[in-house]
């Protein structure tokens, strides 16, 4: 993080093997490329898996949000293991269940439901990011 | 003669979230799964690994895994070798977009026309790394890409 401000980390569940793990992924970069570029920074699963250093030290001292696509919540639990401490901890499955008209289908390529899935995880989220993100900014500059 | 469950190959895919080789590893694994060699392969999400997925790691323990990763960090490959088994073949997508000249790899969440060339080359060579590590080599997989 060589940007000046302390961004909020997004880490996404990085499934595979279904369409929620897909939901996941997708809300992830709705908010890192769309919603809230300047804010958010994303951090790949894989990396904390592998115990890399710069992402365990990225996620212990930034603000996190994890974003999980099934009942085993990998990215919650891992960001614990790699010495973060997850702001909000969101699950797929959550969602779906307030928003059962969006069912998610495809892996490779989510259908319109499950984009829209995503699109509505990512926009529930904002609120705490921007919330985050301010906290942040008063941590920076005090 | 028993009824015994027929030998798969397990994919590991990096599935890296901040790099376009990244979500190439991931369409590839799934080309694979999907297209190629559907009755042969199975996936397997790389943090259960460590997320209490006990299924996983003894999945991997005894049976040939194959990983395939987008950089040269490898997580994929080494994070299979501590927690389970030494993989039974690695792929490095930039490794080998180098080496079959694709260059300019771009859109992590949406492939541009290079990344999708590196999908299907890394997908090909996926399913032979499968082939072999199910020692399925033979004349029953002629004609298959």
């Amino acid at each position: 993080m060589t940007e000046g401000r302390r961004k909020v980390v997004i880490v996404p569940c990085s499934g595979i093997g279904k369409p929620f793990g897909t939901v996941a992924r997708e809300a992830a970069y709705d908010l890192v490329e769309d919603l809230r570029p300047d804010a958010t920074i994303l951090v790949a699963l894989s990396k904390l898996v592998l115990g890399d250093e710069e992402a365990r030290a990225i996620v212990a001292s930034h603000p996190v949000v994890t974003i999980d696509g099934c009942k085993l919540n990998c990215a919650a639990k891992m960001v614990k293991e790699s010495g973060g401490t997850p702001s909000r901890e969101v699950a797929v499955l959550e969602v779906f269940r307030q928003h059962k008209d969006l069912k998610p289908e495809g892996i490779a390529q989510l259908n319109p439901a499950g984009s829209r899935l995503a699109r509505v995880l990512a926009e529930g989220l904002l609120p705490a990011i921007d919330a985050l993100a301010a906290a942040a900014k008063e941590d920076d500059h005090a | 003669m028993p009824d015994l469950p027929r030998k798969k190959a397990g994919i590991i895919a990096c599935s890296g979230e901040e790099i376009a080789c990244g979500t190439v590893t991931r369409l590839a694994a799934l080309k694979v799964l999907h297209q190629l060699r559907a009755d042969d392969t199975v996936t397997l999400c790389l943090p259960l690994f460590l997320a209490g997925g006990e299924g996983e790691r003894t999945f991997a323990r005894f049976y040939p895994t194959i990983t395939v990763d987008g950089c040269e960090l490898k997580c994929a490959a080494r994070a299979t070798e501590r927690y389970s088994a030494k993989p039974a073949a690695s792929l490095v997508v930039t490794e080998l977009a180098a080496e079959r000249g694709i260059s300019g790899i771009d859109g992590r969440r949406r492939l541009n026309e290079a990344g999708q060339r590196a999908v299907e080359a890394t997908a090909e060579v996926l399913a032979a790394l499968v082939d072999e590590a199910l020692g399925r080599t033979g004349p029953a997989r002629e004609g298959q890409p």
